[in-house]
């Protein structure tokens, strides 16, 4: 059943995706479509509508790149909590450190030791 | 009688050159792509899921299980992406291939892949964060200013 939801919920979130592309000017790029949902994923978890949908889903809700936002929002929400104001600047990224870290490590290797085809 | 068979034949021309055209060109058909968007961003995220349990069954606590989750499915997007096989699932995906964090991966080892010859600063260093660089700049922005709400509302 994890599975299921899993694979439904991520779905769905790539067609809202992919609607936004198709439905709207041309000019629409993957960076337009990953700033978008990154920004609308932490305003929806700063609301506290992302969480029940991350409790719902599992990875359905935090593959997709709002899963990302939400946890850059509760990552500072609950610094600010421990730390105060620091935590507002702290929070987000410290929260994510490990798949910011891993996006420029692997992505540095991937790379460097391969090439472009075609 | 004459002129009605030859306009006549040219509309069948018309028809079946219209039909033709038809045919040929590429089809945006939205059904289509919405559909292929769910299949694969709904099959990659079930991939995820698979490591996320795999990760909390290690004995990880929710938040460390889905970190690693996110490290491993960026890793797996970069590996696809070096390989030349992500650009081919892209273009069957649309945006099932570019909403799941596999595509953030993607985005940041493609351009930086192609800029390779430009060196490794301005080249590599730089051309990472084509995408992956508004991606950063906006999350921390809105990140920063939840808190800094939280913060004042508390």
């Amino acid at each position: 059943m994890q599975f299921v939801l899993a694979f439904v919920v991520g779905g769905l979130l790539c067609v809202a995706g992919q609607l936004w592309m198709d439905l709207t000017r041309s000019s629409v790029t993957p960076a337009h479509i990953l700033v978008g949902f990154v920004a609308g994923g932490a305003v929806l978890s700063a609301l506290g509508l992302y969480q029940p949908l991350v409790d719902f889903a599992g990875a359905g809700a935090t593959i997709p790149l709002s899963g990302f936002g939400h946890s850059l929002a509760q990552g500072a929400i609950a610094a600010v909590r421990q730390k105060g104001l620091l935590g507002a600047f702290a929070g987000g990224l410290e929260a994510n450190a490990v798949g910011v870290a891993a996006a420029v490590v692997f992505g540095y290797v991937a790379a460097v030791l391969f090439n472009p085809r075609g | 009688m004459d002129g009605n068979g030859e306009q006549q034949a040219r509309e069948n021309r018309q028809e079946e050159y219209r039909l033709l055209v038809e045919s040929i060109k590429p089809k945006h058909n939205l059904l289509q792509n919405c559909v292929n968007a769910f299949l694969v961003g709904g099959a990659i995220c079930l991939i995820g899921q698979l490591f996320l349990i795999f990760y909390s069954g290690q004995g990880l606590g929710e938040k460390e299980a889905a970190a690693a989750t996110a490290g491993t499915m960026v890793f797996i997007g970069a590996l696809l992406t070096g390989m030349g096989v992500y650009d081919k699932i892209g273009k069957f995906a649309g945006a099932g291939s570019i909403v799941p964090i596999t595509g953030f991966a993607n985005s940041i080892v493609a351009p930086a892949m192609e800029y390779k010859r430009e060196g490794f600063v301005f080249g590599v260093g730089a051309k990472m964060f084509t995408v992956a660089g508004p991606v950063l700049v906006y999350g921390t922005l809105i990140s920063c200013i939840i808190g800094i709400i939280y913060f004042l509302l508390q």
